[in-house]
């Protein structure tokens, strides 16, 4: 069982398994979303990380097992920014008003809805790129129109797929935050990442993930050599820097004419 | 001023003129969704499997081959996304055996018993020859119906054209909105048929949005020019066709072209950068709901 909330379950996946074709990419998965979840997936490319974010949106059916999600659950989802075709002609206002597609139909904003999405963009900090087309928007200011569209759905679980993928460091501070404030407002979030030092080691649960739940916990508890050799196949230093867990991968590089170290290297083993 | 009047004595004139008109700007409308879904080889393999069921249906059932023609067309589209959504067969493949099978067998019907409808060029290439009341009645309906589909789910389409699996998790019916738009660009495509003729209906599905999208950045804009600029190709098509002494269509779709040129030498780069990934060939099976899988 997986979750780090003492609150109302969300949302379960009770044992459940998940293929593409013939190919199993997830088995008998047990995961429970509760109401105050603060959760980062981590695991290599093609461990299923993607994969179970789908099974919680409903978007993917397990092949087997069963999942049980508490009625009228609203659940808002922040895509990968390399998934978007960023030439769409659009402008961020109405990116973050087409999640507004129930009761009114109209095609264009009531006075209340311009009024809410402002309100939210002004949140987010991007209030005054409102008319801008997605295009001209910076790699932070894209995850922030996304993080808008959700929360304008008012939801009470956040689902994101690499929220800091292709940022630079500054912006994955800012989400960071935004995601922490939001989780202090009541919103449950689960997102996946393949960035254990900037986004995993500061989240306050992880799920590792490799076909499998290898393990879940606290990052103290899961961010150690034995379990990120299980999830990601190579074997992984971790190292303590001012509290913060900070994991090295890949053998060091030694050139050929550097000085010979004072202490003799033990290279890993498997790399 | 003549030159502009003179053809307005024919009936036959006047009726063709109003019916290029309205398919125009009808087929520019649709062909706004078409393009931004990367559905443009669709819509071009949807007109000529329509061809074969207008074949077909005029030997069975003449008075009805509209009607008929109109459900090869849905049926037709049905086929292609079930076999794309199967897996085994890519969706390029399955258009190009569904449809060129389908306008195939059009062409053999038409080589062996003939038609009591249009001829065979001007199936394929469009005339403004008897065009009847019914079918000018019959495109207004298409086009309001068309018109009303778009207004209702405007939000809807927008969203699952921009990100089709974050709107199905928001409560759009992604697959249902993916088979009211095949049916719209199905009926749309048989309604303009006679004029534009089947060769020529997907230029005129993409050649409008294409330049639209060349003009602005706003998804409501591009809406509104590309169904402009169909009714401008539509109406001046017409003019050039009757004085040009060629097939209608031909002559909408040149000035369609025409109007691309000059568009592009005046918006130049930025034009060219806007429509710029318009050519990206949306697999059908990735257009629906990712639980299809």
């Amino acid at each position: 069982m997986t979750g780090t909330g003492v609150g109302e379950i969300l949302l379960s996946l009770n044992h459940v398994s998940a293929r593409y074709d013939k190919q199993i990419v997830l088995s008998h998965v047990d995961f429970h979303v509760h109401e105050d979840q603060f959760t980062g997936i981590v695991g290599p490319s093609g461990a299923g990380k993607t994969t179970l974010l789908r099974l919680l949106l409903g978007t993917l059916k397990p092949c087997e097992g069963s999942m049980t999600t508490e009625p009228d659950l609203r659940v808002a989802y922040v895509p990968q920014l390399e998934t978007v075709d960023w030439n769409f002609p659009i402008t961020v206002f109405e990116c973050v008003l087409m999640s507004r597609t129930h009761g009114r139909r109209m095609p264009w904003a009531s006075g209340s809805e311009r009024a809410r999405v402002m309100t939210v963009l002004d949140r987010l900090g991007i209030a005054d790129l409102a008319q801008r087309h997605i295009r001209e928007l910076s790699g932070g200011q894209q995850q922030r129109m996304f993080l808008a569209r959700a929360l304008l759905r008012e939801p009470q679980l956040l689902l994101l797929d690499e929220p800091t993928s292709g940022v630079d460091v500054s912006t994955r501070h800012d989400i960071l935050h935004l995601l922490g404030d939001l989780h202090e407002d009541g919103v449950a979030i689960v997102l996946t990442t393949h960035d254990l030092n900037g986004m995993a080691a500061h989240l306050p649960h992880l799920v590792c993930v490799n076909s499998r739940i290898v393990a879940d916990g606290s990052p103290a508890e899961v961010i150690t050599p034995e379990v990120l050799e299980e999830t990601f196949g190579a074997r992984m230093e971790v190292l303590e820097h001012l509290g913060m867990l900070v994991v090295v991968d890949g053998a060091p590089v030694i050139r050929a004419d550097a000085p010979v170290p004072p202490t003799p290297l033990t290279f890993p083993e498997n790399i | 001023m003549d030159a502009l009047f003179e053809p307005l004595s024919y009936a036959f004139f006047n009726k063709g003129l109003i019916v290029a008109t309205l398919s125009g700007a009808l087929l520019g409308f649709i062909g706004v969704f078409i393009v931004l879904r990367g559905m443009s080889y669709i819509g071009h393999g949807l007109s000529h499997s329509i061809f074969g069921g207008f074949a077909a249906s005029q030997l069975f059932a003449a008075q009805f081959y509209m009607l008929g023609a109109g459900l090869w067309g849905v049926a037709s589209a049905i086929a292609i996304t079930t076999v794309a959504r199967k897996g085994r067969v890519g969706a390029d493949a399955a258009i190009g055996v569904i449809t060129t099978a389908s306008f195939a067998l059009g062409v053999a019907l038409f080589a062996k018993f003939g038609t009591s409808g249009p001829s065979f060029e001007n199936a394929l290439f469009g005339s403004i020859l008897g065009i009847s009341v019914q079918q000018i009645i019959g495109l207004v309906a298409v086009s309001v119906f068309a018109a009303l589909f778009v207004f209702l789910r405007y939000r809807a389409l927008i969203f699952s054209t921009f990100d089709p699996d974050v709107a199905d998790v928001s409560g759009v019916r992604v697959a249902r909105l993916e088979a009211m738009l095949m049916i719209v660009l199905s009926l749309a495509i048989l309604a303009t048929l006679t004029v534009i003729g089947v060769t020529l209906v997907a230029a005129m599905l993409v050649i409008p949005a294409v330049i639209g999208r060349m003009l602005t950045d706003s998804f409501g804009k591009m809406l509104a020019w590309s169904t402009g600029i169909g009714l401008f190709c539509g109406f001046v098509g017409m003019y050039a066709s009757y004085y040009a002494g060629v097939p209608s269509g031909t002559m909408i779709v040149l000035v369609g072209a025409a109007i691309f040129v000059i568009v592009l030498a005046v918006t130049g780069g930025r034009g060219l950068r806007r429509s710029a990934g318009l050519d990206k060939h949306h697999d059908v099976a990735e257009l629906a709901p990712v639980v299809t899988r």
